[in-house]
């Protein structure tokens, strides 16, 4: 009994270890999804404008393998978007990096909207304090009293009528 | 009339914010022409001397076993640089005839070939230098940085021709059709 039960572990035992390596040689490659999720984030430069993960072309089709090729050795979307800028360039990228004078990109756009409200917002101070200083000034020499006669004046001629 | 002007002095935006926002505005131009020139690669022009570049091989397809080296270290002689992609297509069709006519010169080492492969991934470069035997040093264009500088005119292929001075003499757009072709290209510069 005891020796059926040591065979027995001991095929468990080999069984395992075949399986595991079996694995080990045969890892499952990566899909069309999760190379596509790092492929839309590049641009190749041949095909300008055009993302990766829909381009067509041969050299967007070698490019894909890479990124496949890549996952499959345990590369991290990190260090394979970097292999492709030290390949190709920063212009493979879909927003250039944050470094040196591309920060202007960054920080032009909203720095001209930021002018733009203020001037929006002295430009609308403008336009309607005239008015209630206008308005004010009415009022104070009169005018709208004056206006108030004449209302009440029309109203009683309007009943002299009826 | 004078409160018409207080009202317009009221209203316009104050000398100095004008002038800080011009001054603002004028370093913002000067900071991005400055950069743009920095970044800009220098371009070769036909009979000019070409800037010069550097050259990191693929291996096994270096040049006299050296790994990387500038174009100026192949001063004194004439270098032909084709600039190729395993995806082009009429890059097959010269392949072939490249590599014929570097057989005639590479005895001789006074015509030096070398590919310069655009854009391209190295497993499809590889593929494609041992589909057609290339054996003439190859390099892939870093950053695109040789084919910027070469002033590259269309696509790919395109070859360019430099003397034993360094000086571009000739540029062929399209692929070669024969070996014929090839060898006349070059006799212009020897």
């Amino acid at each position: 009994m005891k020796k059926f039960f040591f065979a027995l572990i001991c095929t468990f035992l080999l069984g395992a270890a075949f399986s595991q390596s079996a694995f080990a040689q045969d890892p499952t490659p990566p899909t069309d999804d999760e190379v596509n999720a790092i492929a839309k984030h590049i641009y190749c430069p041949v095909c300008e404008n055009t993302p990766l993960d829909v381009c067509p072309t041969e050299a967007c089709r070698n490019w894909r393998e890479q990124i496949r090729s890549m996952l499959a050795e345990g590369k991290t979307e990190d260090e394979i978007m970097q292999y492709f800028v030290d390949q190709y360039g920063d212009r493979v990228l879909g927003a250039p990096p944050a470094t040196g004078l591309n920060w202007l990109v960054y920080l032009i756009p909203p720095l001209v909207i930021l002018l733009g409200a203020i001037i929006l917002f002295r430009a609308l101070k403008g336009w309607t304090q005239p008015k209630q200083a206008e308005a004010g000034s009415g009022a104070a020499s009169g005018g709208l009293s004056n206006q108030d006669e004449y209302i009440q004046k029309f109203e009683e001629e309007l009943k002299k009528r009826k | 009339m004078n409160e018409t002007n207080e009202t317009i002095k009221k209203r316009g935006v104050p000398v100095w914010i004008q002038i800080m926002i011009w001054a603002g505005l004028t370093g913002l131009l000067a900071l991005v022409a400055f950069g743009l020139n920095r970044r800009q690669n220098p371009m070769a022009e036909l009979n000019q001397p070409v800037p010069d570049f550097e050259l990191v091989f693929y291996k096994d397809y270096e040049y006299n076993q050296t790994a990387s080296l500038k174009l100026s270290d192949l001063r004194g002689k004439v270098v032909l640089i084709n600039i190729w992609a395993s995806w082009c297509k009429p890059c097959e069709q010269e392949a072939a005839d490249l590599e014929k006519a570097w057989q005639g010169y590479q005895p001789a080492n006074d015509v030096i070939f070398i590919g310069v492969d655009y854009v391209d991934t190295p497993a499809g470069a590889f593929q494609y230098l041992k589909k057609f035997d290339i054996t003439f040093p190859n390099a892939p264009d870093l950053k695109s940085n040789i084919s910027s500088i070469l002033n590259r005119q269309m696509g790919v292929p395109e070859t360019y021709l430099i003397d034993r001075a360094g000086v571009l003499r000739q540029i062929k757009i399209g692929p070669f059709t024969s070996q014929a072709e090839i060898q006349a290209f070059i006799a212009i510069a020897e």
